[in-house]
């Protein structure tokens, strides 16, 4: 197990602290300051908990912060980030202005959109964490934007997604590497693909994947949508889609909730490819049973969509000050390394690797990932996710279109 | 037993249903008496008996006043009347013990009750029947007990609603026998529901018809 | 007690009304209008999600009564009577979406009966690319519902049926020489029917708006109008929350709409029903009636059993792909994962259905013995106390969120508890008070004129003698409480875990042996309410003739 005491962590703000950029004093003592009253604060933290990993390693965190800080975390198991959502905005509704059930909570893309968009945030907090310069943000200019929207420091970010392909290697060796080889190759192999219904998260990465892969022309995306050239900028998706749906699993009459029904359906040999917004998903899924071990992963030849979770404080959390040290707490090399690491989490760091000492960074270039991870240079082929107002849109066309009446 | 003299008047008695008559009786019933009712089914013979035993449903109007020993019990609740009732069937409570029945209707405060109990057994041929489950017992003695139990309660009336009509006609007499006989040694005063004539012969006491 | 549980639906639906109207300043609702009718009626296979939820509610009930009466007809007082008897109940343990998880896993082209005749019968090495479990007309969720509904008839058949002296009836009929199926259809099933009424139309309700049997076994393009709706309330665009309370009001309306049409359809059948029983025919069917009666219902036991069998081989399994029928390496990993994590949810689901049912008896009894000390009939108003099974949960629970924390009730667990009370209070209140009512009064009466008080009469003698219903009752409210998933979850802002909300979250993202094992462990403790109040008065009564129940 890999824990680290105190004196690791006050020296990594040490030395951070004597780096540039940074305003030393004041910060310094306003930080100590921060996670003095953070002391014996309870932090819910809101966070999907649909994973028994990310479950267990919010268990960790929560010792970690308590023996840390003297923070109690409790992880508020959500099926779905919206209900959180709902929350805070009932407790605004009533006029709960100041001592908010909801203190942190995991949220991206539309979640995250609607909570900044109706003040529901506290911030800007994130871009002041002594951690936040681990990011590296001015390199990776991910680190400020959510779906495109900027983030201005009303979120932290925690970990980073990529979408990735995986396949049942004992059923195909050569899995398609782009989004027209995939149409040939389903109609080589009726019935072996599908894809979660949209507005299911990872349905919907799948569609913008679609148009992004499809478009010679991109600009159009990374823009809010508008009516005008919203058909003429999806025209070849649908076209896209209409032509591979009668080679879909069920022929396009059925399409499964999430991803966590593409990897029982690649168990049960009913599919022999399927996707993830976890790099390490087949690596995983193989060490708990959920994936035969001839699963293989792959990134598509144009690169894929990736992206980066933020974590984000209520404006009405009683527990700011111990929701920020936690937050910091996650940017740390402890606490990312630990995601990385395919025996706990099995995420992608967030951490800018040149950025850290060289013992953190050996420690992180050591993790073993094992045979089902896609290759590490393939991981650098990234998409950027499109203005979330698209996914909105598209889900909203998808559903007009393949929903019988 | 300690035997004491208890009197039931029943004055302008009177109970409707709907605005209509059914019953209406005026009579006194001294100690050890027994008042035969008798009419045909759903006369309303049953309705003077829960009007007098104190549970008449809301259903029906009574008027009148039911005087126990001189006093006027008519708006007392059922429990205070002490007006002890058998139906057609002994009902022993499934869930307690032969002793256990016996013993629940014994009044509060007194001081021998499992004396009393073994005692009460023995006077009628039950005796090492207290810790027996009342449904093991046969017709006759569950009859037997039933009455034990009334008794036992120190009831000042006694109200019989039909109970000999569920017994066959070689057992039917000799409880029936059995019955009068206690009641009249207890110097209880009695009505009797039935449409058995051999019943009202049997009470050997006045007759009303209705 | 009535405005206690009705003043929050109330309140409820009113925070829903609002909305769906066009009014909800947090989000900038400031004009009523009728435009998120307008956007309503305009969403894609908004006629066809209705229909589902009418059909669902419709056949549903249909089916499991057919079940249940066919059954009672056929085998009362046989040996395979008192056989169901006893798994019944326990049998009503399993909360509908567990018990979804197992049929899915039994009939899915993938499922335990596929693997069992593959490859060798059927030549597959891969799955049947078949749409068996979540199909376009909602077939496979109604089979759900109605192996679900099928224990819970038959228990509120069995409970009321003794008022009936059905001995009698059906040896009046048969010595006017009906045979004995037959007799019972003709004598003691329209007398039945009228003590089903209720317990039906919360059926109807339930199955009309049901949320998680139809997410997991229900058509996906549309889905169902309640999990569209649910949709619609947690959609990340808030601005959807008028539309969603708009779809709360027509949910609602939609099973009203399947409630009044079951009624109508009552007066129909029972024109054709009493056609037949008059028509004098006494042998009619008799086969038929046997042989249906005697497979469909155990038949419907024995798939639920099987499902629980899958999921049981599930929580164990390394690996399973198919066609295995049995997974290819064993582990006891699943429960091992779920053991540290158990603590706090059992015990919260513990407590929470401990209090809520005790407190959900207190009322129940109280007013039940009420009525039979004032003597007064039941009032008409206790139709208030089944609607929070007539209301879909979303419609009024959202509303009452926002009501508790006008008052800056903190989410907390006594909060939940009184969200429980809602639910738990009419299902007790169902089982007991037939049992209640039908007590003989003899026994109280008897026991007055002995001098008893009216407490020691309730103490000494109706409590005893209705100890084996009370407690079906409360093991009816303790199964409620735990399956309970959106009361806990909003009220409790998610900061109250029980197995339930576990076991929900875990079904988003786990694998299925994960699904398996908090499926199984969220029976479990039901189950142990069920066998307490099976065996208890056994026990007890081991030595009491008159309380053994036929």
């Amino acid at each position: 197990m890999f824990r680290k005491p105190l004196k690791v962590f006050v020296s990594g703000v040490l030395c951070l602290l004597t780096g540039s950029g940074w305003a030393v004093e004041e910060d310094s003592a306003e930080w100590l300051s921060i996670v003095k009253e953070a002391q014996h604060q309870t932090v819910y933290f809101n966070a999907w908990g649909g994973e028994i990993r990310t479950n267990r390693y919010l268990e960790w965190l929560a010792g970690e912060v308590e023996s840390r800080f003297g923070i109690h975390l409790q992880h508020v198991k959500l099926a779905d980030t919206a209900q959180a959502v709902s929350r805070i905005l009932a407790e605004k509704q009533a006029g709960n202005l100041n001592n908010g059930s909801v203190d942190m909570l995991w949220a991206n893309g539309e979640n995250f959109a609607a909570l900044k968009r109706n003040n529901l945030l506290y911030g800007p907090w994130a871009e002041s964490l002594p951690n936040f310069l681990l990011l590296d943000a001015d390199q990776f200019p991910e680190m400020r934007e959510d779906f495109t929207v900027p983030v201005e420091g009303y979120a932290s970010p925690w970990l980073r997604a990529q979408l990735v392909f995986y396949y049942d290697s004992e059923y195909t060796q050569h899995p398609p590497g782009s989004m027209r080889k995939l149409l040939a190759w389903v109609k080589d192999n009726p019935g072996e693909f599908i894809y979660p219904k949209p507005p299911d998260f990872l349905g919907s990465t799948f569609l913008k994947q679609a148009v992004l892969e499809l478009l010679d022309d991109r600009t159009a995306l990374y823009q809010p949508v508008n009516a005008s050239h919203f058909e003429q900028v999806t025209a070849t998706l649908w076209e896209f889609l209409d032509e591979l749906h009668p080679w879909l699993l069920r022929r396009g009459r059925y399409f499964p909730a999430s991803g966590a029904q593409l990897r029982r359906l690649v168990l049960d040999r009913e599919i022999a490819l399927a996707f993830s917004f976890n790099p390490h998903e087949a690596a995983l899924g193989i060490a708990s049973g959920e994936l035969p071990a001839s699963s293989r992963s792959y990134v598509l030849d144009g690169g894929t969509i990736s992206n980066v979770s933020f974590v984000s404080i209520a404006f009405n959390s009683p527990n700011k000050a111990a929701a920020t040290v936690v937050a910091n707490f996650l940017l740390s090399p402890v606490a990312q390394l630990r995601a990385q690491d395919p025996a706990h989490l099995g995420s992608m760091t967030v951490l800018s690797l040149n950025k850290l000492n060289k013992a953190d960074r050996q420690k992180f270039l050591a993790l073993e990932l094992g045979a089902a991870a896609p290759r590490v240079e393939q991981l650098n082929r990234k998409l950027q996710e499109p203005h979330p107002s698209w996914m909105a849109a598209i889900e909203q066309a998808w559903l007009q279109r393949y929903t019988a009446n | 037993m300690g035997v004491r003299e208890h009197i039931l008047e029943l004055q302008d008695v009177c109970i409707t249903l709907n605005g209509q008559t059914i019953v209406e009786i005026n009579r006194t019933i001294k100690a050890g008496e027994v008042l035969t009712v008798m009419g045909p089914s759903g006369s309303g013979k049953t309705s003077l008996l829960a009007y007098i035993a104190g549970f008449l449903a809301s259903a029906f109007q009574a008027s009148g006043r039911i005087v126990i020993d001189g006093k006027d019990v008519s708006e007392l609740p059922a429990e205070q009347r002490k007006a002890g009732l058998l139906f057609q069937d002994p009902m022993l409570f499934p869930h307690l013990s032969v002793g256990e029945n016996l013993r629940f209707g014994i009044p509060q405060g007194h001081t021998n009750k499992q004396e009393l109990v073994m005692h009460s057994l023995q006077e009628i041929g039950l005796a090492g029947y207290a810790d027996r489950d009342p449904g093991t017992l046969s017709g006759g003695q569950a009859a037997r007990v039933a009455l034990m139990r009334l008794l036992l309660s120190r009831p000042r009336v006694v109200l019989l609603d039909e109970p000999f009509s569920k017994l066959d006609a070689a057992l039917r007499s000799e409880i029936r026998l059995q019955v009068f006989e206690r009641l009249r040694k207890a110097s209880l005063p009695t009505i009797l529901v039935t449409h058995d004539p051999a019943d009202a012969v049997a009470a050997n006491g006045q007759v009303f018809q209705i | 007690m009535l405005l206690l549980l009705a003043i929050p639906i109330g309140v409820g639906l009113l925070m829903v009304l609002l909305p769906a109207f066009g009014f909800m300043p947090a989000i900038g609702g400031y004009e009523f209008t009728l435009a998120h009718w307008r956007d309503l009626f305009a969403a894609p296979g908004i006629v066809r999600s209705i229909l589902l939820s009418l059909l669902a509610g419709v056949v549903t009930p249909a089916i499991a009564l057919a079940v249940v009466f066919l059954f009672m007809a056929s085998a009362s007082a046989t040996g395979l009577d008192r056989w169901v008897r006893r798994f019944v109940s326990p049998l009503l343990a399993i909360p509908h979406a567990a018990a979804a998880f197992g049929l899915v896993f039994m009939i899915a082209p993938a499922g335990l009966i596929a693997r069992l005749v593959s490859p060798e019968l059927t030549g597959w090495d891969r799955p049947a690319d078949l749409l068996i479990v979540n199909d376009s007309y909602g077939l496979a969720m109604i089979a759900g519902l109605v192996i679900k509904e099928i224990p819970f008839l038959l228990l509120v058949a069995i409970t009321v049926l003794p008022q009936l002296n059905p001995v009698q009836r059906v040896s009046m009929a048969r010595s006017l020489g009906y045979r004995p199926s037959v007799a019972w259809l003709k004598t003691v099933a329209p007398g039945l029917y009228p003590l089903m009424r209720l317990p039906l139309v919360a059926v109807i309700a339930f199955a009309s708006a049901t949320v998680d049997v139809a997410l997991i076994l229900g058509p996906t393009l549309p889905p169902t109008l309640s999990v569209r709706l649910l949709g619609w309330f947690g959609d990340p665009d808030l601005s959807m929350r008028f539309m969603a309370a708009a779809a709360a009001l027509l949910q609602l309306g939609v099973s009203l709409l399947a409630v009044a049409s079951w009624l109508l359809g009552e007066k129909l059948v029972s024109k054709l029903y009493r056609l037949w029983v008059h028509s004098g025919n006494r042998l009619g069917g008799d086969r038929a009636i046997f042989f249906l009666g005697r497979t469909l219902l155990p038949g419907a036991l024995v798939v639920i059993g099987g499902s629980m069998l899958a999921l049981l081989l599930s929580s164990f399994s390394l690996s399973w792909r198919f066609p295995h029928a049995l997974p290819a390496s064993w582990t006891v990993q699943h429960w091992v994962d779920a053991i540290p994590g158990m603590s706090t949810p059992v015990f919260n689901t513990l407590i929470i259905a401990a209090v809520s049912t005790t407190i959900a008896l207190v009322l129940v009894v109280g007013s039940l013995e009420f009525e039979q000390r004032s003597g007064r009939k039941q009032s008409s108003a206790m139709w208030l106390l089944y609607l929070p099974l007539l209301i879909p949960q979303v419609v009024f629970l959202f509303g009452m969120v926002i009501f508790a924390e006008f008052f800056y009730w903190q989410p907390n667990l006594l909060l939940v508890i009184f969200g429980h009370l809602l639910f738990v209070v009419p299902y007790v209140f169902l089982v007991l008070s037939e049992a209640y009512r039908r007590l003989d009064p003899h026994w109280s009466q008897l026991s007055a004129t002995l001098g008893a008080s009216p407490s020691k009469t309730f103490w000494r003698i109706r409590i005893p003698l209705l100890l084996a219903p009370a407690l079906s009752a409360a093991a009816m409210g303790i199964a409620i409480s735990v399956s309970i998933f959106l009361p806990t979850q909003l009220l409790g802002a998610g900061r109250i875990v029980t197995v339930t909300t576990e076991a929900i979250a875990l079904a988003s993202g786990g694998s299925r042996s994960t699904i398996a094992t908090w499926a199984l462990l969220q029976s479990l403790l039901p189950m142990l309410g069920f066998l307490v109040a099976l065996f208890v008065p056994k026990i007890l009564w081991q030595n009491r003739i008159g309380m053994q129940e036929g």
